[in-house]
């Protein structure tokens, strides 16, 4: 009588599909990644249930931390280095056209008019949430001031180019939950006063509430277009 | 790893002095590099930004320009004020001057109120008024414009400069609301 023969399995498992799978996620995250870009403040928006996707091209951003300064950044270079270069000029600041480059391409402005010299030379690593930020009080409301410029410098491309970046500029205001409201009025008047009527202001997206009249209006327009749809 | 060499049990006998050619197996363990493939998963999931920050738009009136002069009628107006921590303060039409009709309220409670109001006026009446309070935060002004928002109502008004007046009852019931609490 012989023995029935115990069928020894290999314990190896086949690893291929398991690597297959790794690396179609990680070629899928890799492809859909954004980096979270370079914030030299931080600061946390508060949500709201706004769908539009905030500008990310051609925009000046006023930023609001959370101890109320302020500061000021903008994607367009050559806009940012017309703007220091009326500044310097009408404030008669007497900065370089190497420390007016230098400014222009710090990642943001946060300085009274009078520190943006020593500013143009700090290291990038040293602009973080001890900078002093723009002054912004009612007596010296000097984003007021850079909003001026900026307008100006605008009107000035939109002649030059009338369909042209000027056109397409986007303000947007980004502040801290914590932000208290007379710094915000401040920023306000800034805009306010250089008739800049529009802005916009970011958020973290946040789901409509259910049960709600704006959830009960996109669910009847999507129950009308649905139709139109199918 | 853990892989068998099976390979030199097939050669079988070749005689004396016939080298085996050993034959190395084709396999190759892939622990690591799924180890490798997850690693990177983790990092890009843990950088990624999925969602993309929303903005919303806000339009203020031209101080220059003389549009104040909107009719708001008395019946559809309703004011909010923004206090400290969070409260908010409202009442219907105008502010009798004793503040009796100013009421007390939360952002939780506060749609209750609107919705109210939107139900008991007339669409084109409807107008709600924000002020807020030089204790009140960036947060509870986006807050309110949400609110709007979410109870679709068109027709409001952010009052940026807040009269020195209003200011001081504002800061009268945020003083009322923390000894009460107590």
């Amino acid at each position: 009588m012989g023995r029935a023969k115990v069928k020894r399995n290999s314990t190896n498992v086949d690893m291929t599909a398991m690597c297959d799978v790794a690396f179609l996620l990680l070629t899928f995250f890799i492809l859909t990644t954004k980096f979270k870009p370079d914030e030299k403040i931080p600061i946390n928006t508060p949500s709201s249930v706004a769908s539009k996707i905030a500008p990310e091209k051609n925009f000046i951003l006023i930023s609001l931390d959370k101890q109320g300064h302020a500061f000021l950044n903008s994607d367009m270079l050559p806009l940012k280095e017309q703007v220091i270069d009326l500044i310097n000029t009408e404030q008669n600041l007497g900065l370089t056209p190497n420390e007016i480059h230098k400014l222009a391409v710090q990642p943001i402005i946060g300085t009274s008019f009078q520190g943006l010299k020593a500013y143009s030379q700090m290291p990038a690593a040293a602009l973080n949430s001890t900078l002093p930020g723009i002054p912004i009080d009612s007596v010296n409301n000097q984003l007021q001031v850079w909003m001026k410029a900026i307008v100006a410098v605008q009107q000035n491309m939109l002649s030059e180019d009338p369909e042209g970046v000027g056109k397409k500029m986007a303000i947007i205001l980004k502040g801290d939950n914590m932000a208290k409201f007379p710094q915000f009025k401040n920023v306000i008047a800034a805009l306010t006063e250089n008739s800049i009527l529009e802005f916009q202001m970011v958020t973290t997206p946040e789901g409509v509430p259910t049960g709600t009249e704006l959830w009960k209006k996109a669910r009847s327009q999507g129950a009308t277009t649905t139709p139109v749809n199918g | 790893m853990a892989e068998m060499d099976t390979s030199s049990k097939d050669t079988g006998k070749k005689g004396p002095g016939v080298k085996k050619g050993k034959k190395m197996s084709t396999r190759v363990d892939l622990t690591p590099m799924v180890d490798l493939g997850f690693l990177l998963i983790t990092f890009f999931m843990f950088t990624t930004t999925m969602s993309q920050p929303t903005s919303m738009n806000l339009k203020m009136p031209d101080d220059n320009k003389d549009t104040k002069e909107q009719n708001i009628k008395q019946s559809g107006a309703l004011t909010i004020w923004l206090g400290k921590d969070n409260n908010l303060y409202y009442y219907n039409g105008d502010l009798l001057p004793d503040l009796s009709n100013v009421k007390t309220s939360t952002f939780k409670e506060i749609r209750k109120v609107i919705l109210e109001k939107k139900a008991a006026t007339p669409p084109d009446d409807l107008f709600v008024i924000v002020m807020p309070g030089n204790q009140s935060t960036y947060k509870n002004i986006i807050d309110i414009l949400d609110e709007f928002s979410i109870d679709v109502v068109e027709r409001y008004a952010l009052v940026n400069k807040v009269d020195p007046a209003y200011e001081a009852y504002i800061a009268k019931f945020d003083t009322l609301a923390t000894t009460g609490g107590k």
